[in-house]
């Protein structure tokens, strides 16, 4: 699939809390085949502060309305200027980027796990897998019932498990204490989430001998594997987060 | 017709838009983006004679109107340069240029010899300047007699156009351009990358591994075009002018200081087309001004 460089207009905007909203973004022609995993760099307003592009993951796309969402947490300076655009205003965007999540048979029992924005890409790798006959299950962690989103999306993929810290709804602690990774098995995890998470449940894998993909948010310039500043160390050696990834096997990691 | 094309000896380029070493690849990253053959030259990413794995993540930190990076050289060696990327790359008509660095003199030199090799090569750019390696690197580039030494040992066994870059890291940089003009340089290039730092106050640390690495970016402008102009002044070689060029006019701002070519890096990072608008933009601009060379802009501030 070809890159290319586009404006592309915002057809919604929804803000889901203080910390949270998303993109609907129109294509200007037939938006690409993305693949679940993959993602753009997103061109913020060209300030001396915002300097360089923002990576984001396609969180959800719909190609009958030829439209695609990105999932976008207030981290930081890029991404509080983003999160003042509206509906109409237009967005500069490098895509499709990176390789995608692999894809389970049908037979296998899989389950999506994320927290705070690395439920992101979890949504359409979820919808992808639903329309290929894979139904799964997925383990989403919040700090607690109000920081909740995107809960009734999920719901449309598959079996949703919720953890919050204090308990406020599921089951209280963290994800990788959540009792569904002791009493379900799995042929095959992907995740999505903060380092510690992602490396909790590469272990939880690694005990119980499955596999499990992961999708890195590394620091990145480029993002089309010409800077190499989003390396990850790898046992094949340094790789590119942006072309070689995001999504990495945690076996080629050195976790 | 505007001619826009300049020579390095008589070594042609179609036009004075090279694109930087470190910042676009070896070109095949970028031709979803753009035609190659359109660019004045491609100066690919800084080889080694032995593999590096560059510098441990994080490599890289925005700051403001810039960013640091200490990516440290990571690539994959000349063995593998020659056997898989040479044949793949030696298609994209333009004048392609190989960025060679080293830890020691003969690193260069070893290097430089197997370049000269390489029909399709037709320059090589020495890169005495990186800021960013333990060994070698800037060393060579911030000390007159390895600057003449590196330069000379390497004219020696390079029958190539030899570019030299430059670092900014000194007190003054026309010294060194010089020194490297006297010793058979064909061309100087600068800037690399300015030394900095950034700290992560939430984090407490530095914010790349390496502690500092090399500015970049339109922060760094003003700074590369003072030298530029100081350079262009004092050789008689050709200079060729980058250090956050992102915009045409940044581009001619260069050229009007005496450079006669520029290099695009940084800016490829954000707008991977950038080069080709700014190409774009400086025939329009010679266009509109009546302008039927791009030499007649070369160094016009300079003229009495």
């Amino acid at each position: 699939m070809a890159k290319c460089i586009e404006d592309l207009r915002i057809l919604e905007k929804k803000r889901l809390n203080d910390d949270f909203f998303i993109l609907e973004l129109k294509g200007n022609t037939k938006i690409p085949d993305f693949k679940p995993g993959q993602f753009v760099q997103v061109r913020v307003d060209g300030s001396s502060e915002t300097f360089l592009r923002r990576p984001i993951s396609i969180h959800d796309v719909d190609y009958g309305k030829n439209t695609f969402k990105l999932l976008i947490q207030i981290a930081g300076t890029g991404t509080r200027t983003l999160s003042k655009l509206e509906k109409g205003d237009s967005l500069n965007i490098i895509y499709p980027l990176g390789n995608s999540f692999s894809l389970p048979d049908t037979k296998e029992q899989v389950l999506l796990v994320g927290g705070g924005c690395g439920i992101a890409p979890l949504l359409f790798l979820g919808k992808y897998l639903k329309s290929n006959g894979c139904v799964p299950d997925i383990l989403l962690g919040f700090r607690n019932h109000s920081r909740i989103i995107e809960f009734d999306e999920y719901q449309t993929i598959g079996n949703v498990f919720v953890t919050t810290e204090d308990g406020s709804m599921g089951e209280k602690g963290y994800i990788t204490t959540h009792s569904v990774l002791s009493t379900r098995n799995y042929h095959r995890v992907y995740c999505c989430g903060p380092d510690s998470m992602m490396k909790a449940i590469a272990s939880y894998a690694r005990t119980k001998n499955i596999i499990c993909e992961v999708s890195l948010e590394n620091l990145m310039a480029c993002g089309i594997g010409a800077c190499l500043c989003c390396i990850v160390d790898t046992k094949k050696g340094n790789l590119c987060t942006c072309i070689d990834g995001p999504v990495f096997n945690v076996n080629d990691l050195k976790w | 017709m505007v001619n826009l094309g300049f020579s390095i000896g008589d070594l042609h380029f179609r036009n004075p838009v090279l694109t930087a070493s470190g910042t676009f690849g070896y070109g095949s990253e970028f031709e979803d983006f753009m035609d190659l053959s359109r660019l004045g030259g491609i100066v690919v990413k800084g080889t080694t004679l032995e593999p590096r794995e560059g510098n441990p993540y994080p490599r890289m930190a925005e700051t403001p109107s810039g960013m640091l990076n200490a990516v440290g050289l990571q690539n994959k060696g000349i063995d593998y340069f020659e056997k898989n990327i040479y044949p793949r790359i030696i298609n994209i008509n333009t004048n392609l240029i190989v960025n060679v660095n080293g830890s020691y003199i003969e690193d260069y030199i070893a290097l430089a010899e197997r370049i000269d090799k390489l029909d399709k090569i037709p320059a090589i750019e020495l890169n005495i300047s990186c800021p960013n390696v333990k060994m070698g690197g800037m060393a060579f580039g911030t000390n007159l007699d390895s600057a003449r030494e590196v330069t000379r040992e390497v004219r020696a066994v390079c029958s190539k156009k030899l570019i030299v870059k430059l670092s900014p890291n000194v007190t003054n940089i026309v010294d060194f351009a010089r020194v490297v003009e006297e010793e058979g340089a064909d061309s100087v290039s600068l800037i690399n990358t300015l030394l900095g730092m950034a700290v992560d106050v939430q984090k407490m640390k530095p914010s790349l591994s390496t502690i500092t690495g090399g500015l970049s970016g339109p922060a760094v402008k003003p700074v590369a075009l003072r030298m530029v102009w100081q350079v262009a002044n004092a050789v008689t070689i050709p200079v060729i002018g980058m250090g956050g060029i992102m915009t045409t006019s940044d581009a001619l701002e260069f050229l009007m200081a005496g450079a006669s070519a520029i290099q695009v890096g940084t800016a490829s990072f954000i707008d991977p087309q950038a080069s080709v608008k700014i190409l774009d933009g400086i025939e329009n601009y010679l266009k509109t001004k009546g302008f039927t060379d791009i030499k007649d802009i070369i160094g016009i501030i300079n003229r009495k």
